[in-house]
């Protein structure tokens, strides 16, 4: 029963919302992502499922208003582009304190300010690194296909609801513009369950539940950090995903993401063809981050190019992961440029064979 | 007569409701925030909507509020609590939803949020306490703040020139086709609280006919914001906070 559609990145992750399960949607609209709530508000999901869908004021609202649901134990979801996501942030550290499930989409354009609507990556340290106050973090979730999109959605409900915490898909303009053939899941119903963590209205002889992130003695504050940073860890544990291509007789090694590791897989073809014994490995899961496999293939590759739309941000983490084991060098195109296999190729041949 | 055949129901003229917990309340001696808790808590007792109510907290002296009422609450961003409502009421339409929120919270950092929860007619209660200050963060200038009242970022008194007019939030949103019923109260007298429990009472029974947004301000006075006794400061409110902030219906159903 494969349902098979011709969709655009953005429509295909509302869609996927729907099919989720999701009980509500707030957003306001920002190019490259006002398809995701145009689609909504034309699919009007009320009908099909009974989830909510409304335009809020601003993304600050929208987000605050992701909290309420989620405070109540419901599958919500909000999504912008960049300058929006900033705005949000302060919700997204309310609702990792608060320890409540949510799906937060940023189809990235490149920055910083106002910066130009054109796909980017150069959101990556805000995703993992926190972007919002104090010590959290999300699980983000990096696709490189409009069918990756789609199912992120999914994964992405059911990895908040497991550790009750928000969840980042890091798309970027080129999945939420550009239309896929996708594998579409069937419908999810929407749940009817009530999570005792949730403020669904005081049970007799049950105590009141509360959703806050205050803590006013830092003894107890610093027990909530503590138990976070435990969860975080079993997260490291658990949920590390990403994909290789041609790793196993590798001598060098290119680390990509998203729409950019499409690209430099056929880089590394181009490396392949000629004769240069090139692998590839794209995280997809950004947080956690694959440590241990980039470790791995360090001790193995005489040299790794990490290759991305931005000036150089998980390279970071590259680093980190190979701990010295070979030299990590950097390639990356900004500000909206995209850049094409050939000049990956060059800039590897370059930096990497000395060519 | 022993103390025990004292206290029995049939003697009793006054109970505590069971909508309010037994915490020690972290206001200040002669802080209005108290009975208006207690209004409010006896008002969802009177109705019998305990169980179907979820309150919010916002940022402010109030932001503890969850520790005072016996119902399941959320405690919001500062600003924010009407969109984490309208999340809330839009997913939960048949429980009863309130926000409980300061003048810094719902007219300065939140008044987008304000007034579009009241323009989009979100079925909750707004219940915003106005004293003219910032109480929590020790005693700064309010959007409501009265000309030429002193505050700790006012020291020599509110200049309209340099820092603006104080702000009647509460007649702003009156003007919204959303909004259902506004009306404007006090505590300071058993006379007012009751008027102003009955006011919540009404804008709660609104809620369940889905009438729209419902704003009950309550006028309250700070002790300690306004370096006065709670008796000083009582008047000081009836005298200068009235004047500007009429107690009184602003709106009220037509029909």
């Amino acid at each position: 029963m494969k349902e098979l559609r011709l969709m655009k990145g953005n429509e295909a992750l509302a869609e996927a919302a729907i099919r989720a399960g999701a009980d509500a949607y707030f957003g306001y609209p920002i190019t490259p992502q006002s398809e995701v709530i145009e689609y909504l508000m034309r699919e009007n999901p009320a009908d099909r499922t009974g989830m909510q869908v409304l335009q809020a004021e601003s993304e600050v609202a929208a987000i605050n208003m992701v909290y309420g649901a989620a405070g109540c134990g419901k599958k919500a979801m909000t999504s912008s582009s960049s300058p929006g996501i900033s705005l949000k942030m302060e919700g997204i550290s309310y609702i990792a304190g608060a320890e409540l499930p949510c799906v937060v989409v940023n189809v990235v354009r490149a920055g910083p300010g106002l910066g130009t609507i054109q796909p980017s990556q150069s959101d990556y340290f805000q995703a993992v690194k926190g972007g919002g106050h104090g010590d959290y973090k999300m699980i983000v979730l990096a696709p490189a296909t409009v069918q990756e999109s789609v199912d992120y959605v999914r994964l992405g409900f059911e990895l908040a609801f497991k550790y009750r915490n928000p969840v980042m898909i890091l798309s970027d303009g080129i999945i939420g513009q550009m239309m896929e053939k996708v594998e579409l899941f069937e419908q999810h119903p929407r749940s009817t369950e009530e999570p005792e963590w949730a403020t669904v209205g005081k049970k007799p002889g049950k105590d009141s539940v509360i959703v806050t992130s205050l803590q006013l003695q830092s003894e107890e504050q610093e027990k909530v950090n503590l138990k976070l940073q435990a969860k975080y860890r079993e997260m490291e544990k658990n949920e590390v995903r990403y994909e290789t291509h041609q790793c196993e007789d590798a001598e060098y090694l290119f680390v990509a993401f998203g729409s950019c590791a499409r690209i430099t897989r056929k880089a590394m073809e181009m490396a392949r063809k000629k004769g240069i014994k090139a692998g590839l490995i794209r995280p997809q899961t950004l947080y956690p981050f694959p440590v241990k496999a980039i470790h791995k293939l360090a001790k193995q590759v005489k040299g790794i190019m990490t290759v991305e739309m931005n000036a150089g941000q998980m390279v970071e983490d590259v680093r980190l992961a190979a701990r010295g084991e070979a030299p990590v060098e950097f390639f990356g195109r900004f500000g909206g440029m995209i850049p094409s296999p050939d000049e990956i190729f060059n800039a590897f041949e370059q930096k990497m064979i000395g060519g | 007569m022993s103390e025990s055949n004292i206290i029995n129901p049939e003697n009793l003229v006054y109970d505590k409701t069971s909508v309010m917990t037994d915490r020690v309340l972290h206001y200040c001696p002669g802080c209005g925030h108290g009975t208006a808790h207690r209004m409010l808590a006896e008002a969802i007792d009177d109705l019998g909507i305990q169980g179907d109510t979820i309150g919010v907290a916002p940022v402010g002296c109030s932001v503890l509020a969850y520790y005072y009422f016996d119902v399941d609450m959320q405690q919001a961003a500062h600003g924010r609590a009407p969109a984490v409502a309208t999340g809330i009421k839009r997913t939960m339409p048949e429980k009863y939803v309130f926000t409980y929120q300061g003048d810094g919270d719902l007219a300065a950092i939140g008044t987008a949020e304000t007034i579009h929860a009241c323009n989009r007619g979100e079925n909750i209660l707004i219940v915003f306490i106005n004293n003219g200050i910032y109480g929590m963060t020790g005693g700064q200038m309010a959007p409501t703040t009265l000309e030429g009242m002193k505050s700790s970022t006012s020291p020599r008194g509110r200049d309209i020139q340099s820092m603006g007019n104080p702000l009647k939030i509460t007649e702003l949103v009156a003007q919204l086709p959303g909004t259902y019923y506004v009306t404007r109260h006090s505590v300071q007298k058993p006379a007012n609280a009751r008027k102003a429990k009955r006011a919540l009472k009404k804008a709660l029974e609104y809620q369940k006919e889905n009438k729209g947004t419902c704003l009950v301000e309550i006028v309250a006075n700070c002790p300690s914001g306004w370096k006065m006794t709670p008796a000083q400061s009582n008047q000081w409110m009836e005298e200068n906070m009235f004047p500007f902030y009429p107690l009184g219906d602003i709106k009220v159903p037509s029909e």
